[in-house]
């Protein structure tokens, strides 16, 4: 029998985005619905057709405008009549509501999903700095699976997470701070073509080499950026999308994997992460290969993860991500597979995964304006997340 | 008191009290499956790999392997002793068996990937840390 690949039975018809800024001092529900609605209206629909909604993370406490609203707020706002909605973080990375949002429509459940990502972490952190997790008052005591395990031994930030995983990669592979920093620097000469990037001044290697360390092999320019702003975009039934304003992405196939640990220091592979899993489960279902891969919008919440993606994703062996990326050539706008083609979110503001799905659809349309991949692209892939957290999917215009 | 460090301490329960107070006695302890001798981390009421349910805690050597570690710089936390490492360790009697942790009595050019290492234990309130020092060859 014939497996039939039921995400491709659905598309992207639509993106939005609110202003981005590094402390817009703005009510972050205002942000998002800023997003929401742009991304309806670049569909060619109205509120009134939206009958799916789908976030990451959801209402929810934890750091500081990790994010700007939950379904609940964007349902009522909106007034939707939903047949389905989904929100929240035990799913496989930030694009993981849409995956989910992809198997609602394929289901019949919903024939046009909203999936929104908000965060607003530059105005709530202020100028107190990037904040730390769980790094609570006095008598705070740490649980659950991650904080028990990492905050007693004063790991208290991703960056160190990751950082232990980047360093085994270096020790494994020979993998230099020189060959990461490219990651850096491809991101701000990309973000310069995007006028809602945060940092959009040349950055040199000497200034990568140079900048203070937060946790090694990290630098600063190795960690995103905090920033406000929101992303959304619309996922349709094939069937619906036809006649709407724009020529819809089909999703060609999602990857959705997490077949070792479910952990950030228990993962059978300390070179890697989630995202290994997530990427195998994408090319599982497509007979495309990572040569026919014209863009990629691969998560850099810190540089390493989106080495880590390039190798998951199979534009270069495992282990050969350092020496494919030296020098740059090959993840340039011009090169054999452009990279974060916006600056990411280390240049271009921590949009916490949705950036990257909105610029690959940029790029797939072709309104990528000074920052428009050469060559017409026909398939551009999306990634986000890091340790336990990674989900992709593969779009095509066809 | 004053050559310890702030730690955000763990909430101790019935089901990892073996783990987080077994410094008190100088253990270091995991839970171990009765049936197929599997170390379990973290705790579980099921082993992972057998799946039965009896578990008990066993202490170990306390011998271990660094596996990869970060020196943290950001002051997340105000202290007076950054850079400080962040480690990886495996424990010696299991592939596999591993813990975060931080490594004493290393400095950034001599701790190493591979780096053979023995647990101490830093006492806070009702828990006892562990931490790991390089081993003597």
């Amino acid at each position: 029998m014939t497996r039939e690949i039921l995400e491709r039975r659905t598309a992207v018809t639509g993106i939005g985005q609110s202003d981005v800024g590094r402390r817009l001092g703005r009510d972050p529900l205002a942000l998002t619905l800023d997003a929401c609605l742009a991304a309806i209206a670049d569909a060619g629909l109205r509120p009134s057709d939206i009958d799916g909604l789908a976030t990451y993370p959801g209402a929810m406490g934890g750091a500081p405008g990790f994010t700007g609203a939950g379904v609940t707020e964007v349902h009522d706002a909106l007034r939707l009549k939903l047949d389905w909605f989904t929100g929240g973080m035990e799913r496989p990375g930030q694009l993981g509501c849409v995956i989910d949002a992809c198997a609602a429509v394929a289901a019949g459940y919903a024939r046009h999903v909203l999936c929104f990502r908000s965060v607003w972490e530059g105005t709530a952190q202020g100028k107190g700095g990037r904040s730390g997790i769980g790094v609570g008052g006095g008598g705070f005591r740490a649980q659950g699976p991650t904080m028990e395990y990492t905050l007693p031994f004063r790991a208290y930030s991703a960056a160190s997470w990751i950082a232990l995983v980047a360093q085994r990669h270096f020790h494994e592979y020979g993998t230099t701070r020189e060959q990461l920093a490219q990651i850096a620097l491809n991101a701000r000469r990309n973000a310069a073509g995007n006028p809602k990037a945060i940092y959009r001044e040349p950055l040199t290697l000497e200034q990568y080499l140079g900048a203070r360390m937060i946790s090694t092999p990290f630098c600063l320019y190795d960690c995103d950026v905090p920033c406000d702003g929101g992303t959304a975009v619309i996922v349709s039934h094939v069937d619906a999308a036809r006649d709407l304003r724009r020529r819809p992405l089909r999703v060609e196939a999602v990857g959705s994997a997490l077949r070792g640990r479910p952990s950030w220091d228990q993962f059978d592979d300390l070179t890697t992460m989630a995202l290994r899993d997530a990427a195998a489960m994408l090319w599982e279902r497509t007979d495309l290969r990572p040569s026919d891969v014209d863009v990629a919008e691969l998560y850099d919440g810190f540089s390493f993860i989106a080495l880590a993606w390039l190798e998951a994703l199979g534009f270069c062996p495992k282990g050969e991500g350092g020496r494919f990326i030296e020098g740059g050539a090959a993840i340039a706008r011009e090169g054999e597979i452009p990279l974060n083609t916006n600056g990411g979110q280390l240049s271009g503001g921590r949009l916490h995964g949705f950036g990257f799905l909105h610029e690959a659809c940029v790029q797939l349309w072709g309104e990528g304006g000074a920052r428009q991949v050469p060559g017409d692209p026909q398939v551009g892939v999306a990634a986000a997340g890091g340790g336990p957290l990674g989900g992709c999917l593969l779009l095509t215009r066809a | 008191m004053s050559d310890k460090p702030f730690r955000v301490l763990p909430r101790v329960t019935p089901e990892n009290e073996h783990f987080w107070r077994g410094g008190e006695r100088g253990e270091l302890r995991f839970l171990r499956c009765a049936a197929c001798r599997t170390y379990v981390h973290p705790p579980s009421p099921v082993c992972p790999t057998c799946y039965a349910r009896e578990l008990a805690p066993e202490a170990v050597s306390g011998r271990a392997t660094v596996l990869t570690y970060t020196w943290n710089h950001q002051p997340w936390v105000p202290s007076p002793d950054h850079p400080y490492p962040i480690a990886i360790v495996e424990i010696e009697e299991q592939a596999g068996l591993r813990l975060m942790t931080n490594v004493l009595r290393v400095t950034e050019e001599t701790l190493r990937v591979g780096m053979q290492v023995q647990v101490v234990f830093e006492h806070h309130d009702d828990v006892w840390i562990p931490l790991f020092e390089p081993r003597p060859a």
